[in-house]
């Protein structure tokens, strides 16, 4: 029984990770699927979120600025508010350029901010990180805090899941979607084509922050590994691609089943000596970066390719 | 002075003949194939590792072994673009940008595995420096570095002016389509675009390994510099790649000397934020770069 227990809190926990990895990767279809937009950076709007979200919400503490103790909505709205700006302002730098410069300039501004986490003990505690974060429903008796929690990240999945559904077939996102597919063309139609870019730079930049704050309040501690480019950056473009971009459903499928891949296999893994596990953990990353490239090669549109919304009144565009 | 020379000046200069080593192989790489390889810096991880293995098997100074570390890491590169680029050079150009920064995760995994995590010297004992006039201090291996920088940078040159394949790099760098229509054959063209990259990333890496110590992260934390260094000089240009990396080197280590007051003028912390800083204004400024490369 106890073992049948201990699966189900490891389910809840898989689910739940999954889910702010599908907020990730819902926050990157915005961007790269509807518009794109490369954006390397992931990890450094995540961490903004989170550590903004951990700041304003904590209990004061001489090691780290802030300890507010603000309630998790201004948290969770500050921390989509904080990453919005600061994706603004390398929008208005870096959106003109081709997308390698937006991959180059957004790996540097996320590596930026890891140096700032790193370097500015004073506000975020440095390499020790902000720890006693609140987390939502941990009043509640086990193991009911852990499906509350569950549930709130679902919830979000999925009110974010139907507004992008809408967003998506909205004038809007198919002008975003005809500025992927040919720039030129929409110029000529007169729209603004920065503007829309911008729009949805910014958009997605406030979603990933919106996981990053999710995951501080999951963990109760944030450090400046989590904004490790391996796991924030890469795998979520991995879930993206291989889940099909474009395709919101192929966004939140993409993210659980490679989280769950990576998951599991960190258990079968986990079962080796020390020694052999840590190096078997690289094979782990080497498969995953393998699956990219053959989803890449022989299947570029992942499981769910895109579905064209269908044009009611082509006067729209 | 003496200070300035020994502390920031001279470590500028071995960092930035490093970079510019690098930056030519993402210069021609982009120029070339035209995208923004994110790999590089981890061919210069596995080079510096073939390297020390090499060092290793026979004790010989690393200077030594170089070549072969070149020959082997020249080797995976090709056969990284017959696996992973090539089957993707009609796709749009964004999938190989999605493919190299996949293959910078395989190719550090597959290091990580077989070499350890464990920071490892390719030059083991401690090197006593030489002094001039007793006051500038120069280290030998610095002066090693800097010799050997130089005399790549001369092949390259030699390459680039005199030889068949070398022209035939730079039309294509300039333009793929009229170099096409001119009959170069650009698969051999691309082939010796890696042999020429991937062959100075190990000898970028080895240097380094050598002036520093060798751990699997050194190729990534590279990747930034090199790239400002290939923008700044402008994209297919590798004169502008040698300038770029000399200047973003330079750059990062005087950003520390104390100019203004006794403190740092940058702390040193934020070194590798120097790099990014000039990149993204000459991308502002003149995203042609200072030689006039090519902007996309």
């Amino acid at each position: 029984m106890d073992q049948l227990y201990g699966y189900m809190l490891y389910l809840i926990a898989l689910l739940t990770m999954g889910g702010i990895y599908a907020v990730l990767t819902l926050g990157l279809n915005v961007q790269w699927g509807f518009g794109g937009l490369f954006n390397a950076g992931i990890a450094g709007f995540f961490g903004i979120g989170a550590y903004t979200s951990a700041l304003l919400t904590t209990a004061p503490s001489v090691r780290h600025l802030g300890g507010f103790e603000m309630p998790y909505v201004v948290g969770f709205g500050a921390a989509m508010l904080l990453s919005g700006i600061i994706a603004y302002g390398i929008g208005k730098v870096c959106l003109k350029l081709r997308s390698d410069y937006l991959a180059i300039a957004t790996i540097g501004i996320a590596e930026i901010f890891r140096l700032i986490l790193k370097n500015e003990t004073w506000a975020t505690n440095g390499p020790r990180g902000v720890t006693q974060i609140p987390k939502p429903f941990e009043g509640l008796p086990e193991p009911w805090n852990h499906f509350a929690f569950l549930g709130l990240v679902l919830a979000i999945v999925a009110v974010l899941y139907l507004m992008l559904e809408v967003v998506r077939k909205s004038p809007w996102g198919r002008v975003m979607t005809a500025i992927r597919e040919n720039e030129t063309a929409v110029k000529a139609a007169g729209k603004n084509v920065e503007t829309f870019r911008m729009e949805g730079f910014v958009i997605g930049c406030m979603i990933m922050a919106l996981a990053g704050a999710l995951m501080a309040h999951y963990l109760k501690f944030v450090d400046p590994n989590a904004t490790e480019p391996l796991l924030a950056t890469f795998l979520v473009w991995v879930m993206l691609i291989i889940g099909g971009s474009a395709n919101n459903k192929g966004a939140i499928v993409g993210a659980f089943l490679i989280w769950g891949v990576w998951s599991a296999t960190e258990i079968l893994t986990g079962q080796l000596p020390t020694e052999l596990a840590v190096r078997t953990a690289y094979v782990r990353i080497f498969l995953i970066g393998l699956a990219l490239q053959i989803f890449l090669q022989k299947f570029p549109q992942g499981f769910f390719p895109e579905v064209r919304p269908k044009i009611k009144n082509s006067q729209s565009l | 002075m003496a200070e300035f020379i020994n502390f920031y000046f001279i470590p500028g200069l071995v960092l930035g003949s490093i970079y510019a080593l690098g930056a030519i192989g993402i210069s021609m790489t982009f120029g070339i194939l035209r995208f923004a390889n994110f790999a590089h810096g981890e061919i210069m991880t596995l080079g510096v590792y073939f390297a020390w293995s090499l060092v290793q098997l026979t004790s010989l100074h690393p200077l030594a072994v170089l070549p072969i570390a070149m020959v082997l890491t020249v080797a995976v590169a090709i056969g990284v673009d017959k696996a992973f680029y090539k089957p993707l050079r009609n796709a749009p150009v964004i999938m190989l940008v999605i493919a190299s920064f996949g293959l910078m995760l395989m190719i550090r995994s597959a290091v990580q595995f077989f070499w350890g995590v464990q920071l490892k010297s390719i030059l083991p004992g401690i090197q006593f420096p030489w002094w001039l006039f007793d006051t500038i201090r120069i280290l030998p291996k610095h002066v090693l570095i800097i010799g050997c920088a130089v005399a790549l940078m001369f092949c390259v040159h030699y390459l680039l002016t005199y030889t068949k394949i070398g022209k035939a790099m730079r039309a294509m760098s300039d333009s793929p389509e009229l170099a096409r229509l001119t009959g170069i054959d650009t698969e051999k063209v691309v082939m010796a675009t890696w042999v020429v990259g991937a062959g100075l990333a190990c000898a970028a890496g080895v240097f380094l390994a050598i002036d520093t110590q060798v751990e699997t992260m050194m190729g990534f934390k590279l990747l930034l510099p090199m790239f400002a260094a290939a923008i700044l000089g402008g994209i297919g240009r590798p004169y502008g790649a040698v300038a770029g990396g000399l200047i973003i080197g330079l750059a990062e280590e005087l950003s520390a000397y104390p100019w203004i007051t006794d403190a740092p003028l940058i702390n040193p912390g934020y070194k590798a934020g120097v790099a990014f800083v000039i990149m993204v204004g000459m991308l502002l400024w003149r995203p042609t770069g200072l030689f006039k490369g090519k902007v996309f």
